[in-house]
């Protein structure tokens, strides 16, 4: 488990990390905080030509504030996201779910661009990210584009960034007033990768999103419990019942610790305690 | 009276308390010396190239192009490495029966587990070695892998070894009186149930890991090691690589834990130990992670179909089963694979008495890593299968699970005695334990709890077991088969010109701090304050001869060993400062470093001085005087085959019936190890060893697909409980001296891991109870949780 051979490059300005993105023959990956890709250059399931360490480029940091939205750089750990003020007071699904990614030893240095950059099927962020309508801003050579969560992950670490592409920015809507959030997640273990999760986002018109994690090849939105919640004020037994039991709109695929029908089961489970948790708030 | 007998008969200064280790503070500021620490000048890396296949025939391997990368000294093939070493068969002449063809180091023609050894590149760095792995050239032939137990044994299935006539290493049977009339009769309630434990592994936090170097001059092979019993290791090496044994140093500095892992034969470290005498230079292999999961042996994966009949009044009448387990394979060398199963046979029941047994254990070959003695070898096997089953038949009869053992298990005042399968048992307080366990864990108001919480949809449940250990062998665990194995150990304490006293030992430290409690036994029985008391294990060079550690049997025959090394060196001390002082050796004693008056406690001279005189002023003694400031004795058990140690423990826990998730609430041992030397060392082992029962009994587990690929070989995916999962676990002792022994210390090490699963089985079955399902197989996973539900 020693990766193989590989060149080191640690730029200081997004300009240079496109350049060196942009030349093919250097077989470029971008390292972030190195809590996944690390260990899979070990293993040898990534060999890349050159290693990109973004940590030392500063535009990569800093959550800022803007009228309607909160602008997090790619390179903000998630022990910054969790301390953050400002994600407590305007992105507060951000802060519910970060105690449960990983444990505190790698929170110090994972980062939310690695999380979004890697696309693991079990993640928390890009749950987060489907329900808020988080936009993912991507900047290469060729200038700077916006991809909708929604259209960004693609697979079991897959997502619309292409090789010469750098995610630069998340960019989440604030909350409003009278927004609501859930949010629970089943692990074997205290700090491990979710057997299944649910992230919920109720917005003032009563529109609800709901997006699992765990179950499928990525973070998954289930139209047909969304369809059920949305418009309805009172999150009664019934609905919740009901909800439940229209969860059959995604192909749940198992895993390690659990079949197919027992991530169904357990994504029920947590659809139901996040609801519960929202009713109860 | 002199004698170690008197040992006792005044207050310890060390013996008994909770002395710090003397270790702990070095290896806290990271100052530990483990084997992957070490730079020797010239040391090149092994570099093992592992089959991907659980059996593949190896027709061919093409190492030119690795030969010509950066790095490379050397490329072995197993054919090579073959040539070098005398093969080795994990076999023993007690275990009558027992097959395992010969084993070289490194697969010759055939591969027959993922993971085994082929091929080993000799690289200037373990990552360029990796490199030229991938530019070897193996032609394999992929062959049908053998991976189920059960079917291992069908007529069909393909043969593992094609000389013998199917893939079963070891049978053996064990009958006593009749159980098939016995549970016959009408009035005997007959439970039967079909337990599966999975199959996992030790984990260690400091991996396996050898530097080995050749002395040319010297013809000296020197192997520091990571593990628990350096002369078996000398003598293997010795044997096996044509070396006379007193040319093969073994020396084992600090050591990351071990747990069984480490007291057997791998291939990849008698291949580095045969590199290295090739080349004349230090070679070093540490094992990463990933070749620990396949290569660290496994242990349980059993398949056990298990009945117990019952009078209704709780009489146990009789207990039976069948086991297969599956070991890989190849027995390992030189324990052999088969003694898990035997102990199962030998100790299920044994805290009970009862009448009828019979029990079939099959040894299976299959197609992945090999399984051998893991802490508590056999042991949550046999708890299990007895204590779960007989609070299976309590339900059935509804009975309290403390009221059917308290009716069978064998009284305290019966000893000696003998189990049903014939084990020898004294000094055991089974209804002593489980007093004190009711005590300390308050079971009337659990009661109380588990009914107010089922009245709110909450399911808790509490199990129990009472069990039996086997602790301190003798030669008749290993020794009388054949094996390179002593089960006799030796102490040696010198006494310095400083008045410090230096103590060395064949048992070895791997970090359950063997070492500070030899020191309390050196300090309190000889008489220094115990910073004045260093001590040396490990090393074959410099140590006495004797086992290491293993069968929890450091503090029972180390400790004695020590203690009476010591108090040796206390009568020949005394003897040479009564002629000093002009006085009877009897009327003096030894305390804190100082010859005293035995009466008044009068301080008459130092250990520093007295030594000073022996050492550097010979002249003042008389010529007849001839002071010998050292002794040595050695130790082995001669009463029993075993000294068992008995406990008694009990688990709550409550079952998330939506997610199938078990939460252990609270966890109770007592334990009956005779004397405690440390109270804080024994409890904490029998923490650790409680939390390695968790990891078996809700979340390890080697995943294997019908290829024979296991598929959850990191720490990311085969789950060991950590700091969260740990609940608080409550200690408390009962102690019976052994009569074996002055020091009257038994094991307690594996206590924890040989009770735990069945404590928690039955917590979690009883926790199902009213919903009328329950579970027998581990790991109890969520999912395993759920389906026993029927919720999916
Ligand atoms: C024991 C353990 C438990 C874990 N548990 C969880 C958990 O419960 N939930 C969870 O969500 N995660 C978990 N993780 C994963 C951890 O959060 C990941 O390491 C993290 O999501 C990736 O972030 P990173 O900064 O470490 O990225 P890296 O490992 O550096 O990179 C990951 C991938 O993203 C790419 N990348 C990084 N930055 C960018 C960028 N700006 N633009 C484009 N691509 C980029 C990299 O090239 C690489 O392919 C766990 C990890 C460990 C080791």
């Amino acid at each position: 488990m020693k990766a193989p051979d590989f060149s080191y490059e640690k730029p200081t300005t997004i300009s240079d990390v496109l350049a060196l993105l942009a030349n093919n023959e250097l077989e470029c990956q971008l390292l972030a905080g190195g809590q996944s890709l690390m260990p899979m250059m070990n293993f040898r399931m990534a060999s890349p030509g050159t290693l990109v360490d973004i940590s030392n480029v500063s535009e990569l940091s800093g959550i800022n504030e803007r009228d309607e939205t909160i602008e997090i750089g790619a390179m903000v750990r998630y022990r910054e996201l969790e301390l953050s003020e400002i994600i407590k007071a305007h992105c507060p699904l951000v802060a519910m779910v970060l105690p449960y990614v990983a444990h505190a030893a790698i929170r110090n240095r994972g980062t939310i661009g690695g999380s979004i950059g890697l696309s693991d099927p079990a993640a928390e962020l890009p749950a987060v990210l489907l329900v808020l309508d988080g936009k993912i801003e991507i900047t290469s050579e060729k200038g700077i584009r916006l991809e909708p969560a929604r259209t960004f992950f693609k697979g079991i670490y897959e997502t619309s960034c292409e090789p010469d592409e750098l995610i630069t920015k998340i960019i989440l809507p604030k909350k409003h007033l009278k927004q609501k959030f859930g949010f629970h997640e089943i692990a074997r273990r205290h700090g491990d990768y979710a057997m299944a999760g649910v992230c919920i986002a109720q917005d003032i018109d009563l529109k609800v999103r709901v997006a699992f994690f765990g179950v499928a090849d990525r973070a998954v939105r289930s139209i047909a419990v969304e369809k059920l919640l949305s418009g309805n004020s009172d999150l009664s037994e019934q609905l919740i019942k009901d909800a439940q039991n229209a969860l059959n709109d995604i192909e749940f695929e198992g895993d390690m610790n659990a079949g197919p029908e027992a991530k169904q089961h357990i994504a029920k489970v947590v659809l139901e305690r996040a609801l519960k948790e929202m009713k109860n708030e | 009276m002199t004698g170690p007998a008197t040992v006792f008969d005044k207050p310890t200064d060390y013996i008994g308390k909770s002395i710090p280790r003397s270790d702990a503070a070095r290896l806290l500021r990271g100052k530990g010396r483990y084997v992957d620490d070490m730079q020797l000048p010239r040391m090149v890396h092994a570099v093992f190239l592992r089959s991907p296949y659980a059996h593949a025939k190896i027709n061919a391997i093409d190492i030119s192009q690795a030969m010509k990368l950066p790095g490379v000294v050397a490329i072995y093939t197993g054919k090579d490495i073959a040539q070098h070493v005398e093969p080795y068969v994990g076999v023993l002449s007690h275990l009558p029966g027992l097959r395992s063809p010969a084993q070289y180091p490194l697969a010759v023609d055939v591969a027959r587990w993922q993971g085994e050894p082929v091929a080993v590149v000799i690289c200037a760095s373990r990552a360029l070695g990796e490199d030229a792995l991938e530019h070897i050239r193996v032609d394999y032939e992929k062959l049908t892998a053998v991976t189920d137990t059960l079917n291992a044994l069908s007529p069909d299935a393909p043969l593992i070894h094609e000389e013998y006539d199917s893939n079963l290493a070891w049978k053996r049977q064990v009958e006593v009186g009749n159980l098939e009339e016995a549970l016959a009769q009408d009035d005997v309630v007959v439970v039967e149930k079909q337990i599966k434990f999975g199959r996992h592994t030790g984990v260690t936090l400091e991996t396996r890991a050898t530097v080995c170097d050749y002395i040319p001059g010297d013809g000296q092979l020197i192997m520091y090691y990571a593990g628990q019993a350096p002369h078996m290791l000398q003598f293997i090496l010795a044997k096996h690589l044509d070396m006379l044994e007193e040319n093969v140093r073994v020396v084992a500095h600090d050591v990351g834990g071990s747990f069984g892992i480490k007291v057997h034969t791998y291939g990849d470290e008698i291949a580095t130990a045969i590199v290295a005498k090739l080349l004349k230079r230090p070679v070093k292999f540490t094992a990463d992670r990933l070749e620990s999961f396949v290569t660290d042996i496994h242990a349980r994966d059993h398949f056990v179909d298990a009945k117990i009949g019952v009078k209704k009044d709780g009489t146990i009448v009789g207990m039976g089963f069948n086991d297969f387990t599956g070991i890989g394979p190849f027995s390992m060398y030189p324990r052999t694979s088969a003694i898990e199963c035997n102990q199962i046979l030998n100790l299920t029941g044994a805290p009970y008495q009862f009448e009828h047994y019979h029990a079939v254990g099959h040894v299976v070959f299959q197609n992945k890593t090999l399984m051998c003695q893991y802490r508590a070898v056999g042991h949550p096997i046999a708890m299990a299968i007895s204590d779960c089953m007989i609070e299976e038949a309590a339900r059935v009869i509804g009975m309290d699970p403390v009221k059917i053992r308290r009716k069978n298990l064998i009284p305290d005042d019966a000893y000696p005695t003998k189990s049903t399968t014939g084990m020898r048992f004294d000094d055991l307080s089974h209804h002593a334990c489980l007093d004190k366990l009711l005590e300390i864990m308050d079971y009337d108001a659990l009661l109380e709890d588990q009914q107010n919480a089922r009245g709110n949809g909450i399911y808790r449940g509490i199990g129990f077991v009472s069990l039996v250990e086997v602790t301190n062998p003798s030669p008749m665990f290993y020794g009388v088969g054949g094996a390179p194995i002593a089960s006799q150990d030796g102490a040696t304490v010198r006494l310095d010109a400083a008045g410090a006293l230096h103590i060395s030992s064949s048992v070895t430290e791997q970090g359950q701090g063997t070492n500070a409690i030899l020191q309390q036994i050196a300090a309190d029985v000889f008489g220094v304050s115990i910073e004045r008391v260093k001590v040396t294990t490990g090393d074959t060079a410099t140590v006495p001869y004797g086992g290491g550690t293993w069968a929890s049997r450091g503090a029972g025959i180390g400790g004695e060993a020590m203690l009476l090394a010591s108090h040796a060196l206390k009568e020949q001390v005394l003897d040479t400062a009564a002629v000093i002082l002009q006085a009877k050796p009897e009327d003096l004693d030894i305390a804190f470093g100082e010859i005293v008056n035995k009466g008044s406690r009068e301080r008459k001279i130092s250990l520093g001085d007295l030594a000073k005189i022996v050492y550097y002023r010979g002249n003042e003694l008389p010529h007849d005087l001839k002071p010998e400031l050292i002794a040595t004795r050695h130790y082995r058990v001669t009463d029993f085959p075993f000294v068992f140690t008995n406990g008694a423990m009990a688990a709550h826990v409550e079952v998330d019936t939506n997610t199938g998730l078990i939460k252990i609430l609270h966890f109770w041992a007592v334990e009956d190890c005779g004397r405690v030397i440390n109270p804080q060392l024994v409890d904490d082992q029998i923490r650790g060893g409680v939390v390695q029962g968790i990891g078996g009994a809700l979340y390890e587990e080697c995943v294997y697909d019908s290829d024979g690929q296991m598929q959850n070989a990191s720490m990311a995916d085969y789950l060991v409980p950590m700091a969260s999962e740990m609940p608080e676990i409550t200690v408390a002792h009962v102690e019976t001296y052994t009569k074996t022994s002055v020091l009257g210390a038994k094991g307690a090490g594996e206590a924890g891991t040989g009770g735990a699963p069945a404590a928690i089985m039955n917590a979690v079955n009883n926790a199902l109870e009213p919903l009328n399902c329950g579970l027998w197989q581990m790991p109890m996973t969520p999912e395993r949780v759920l389906k026993a539900l029927g919720k999916i």
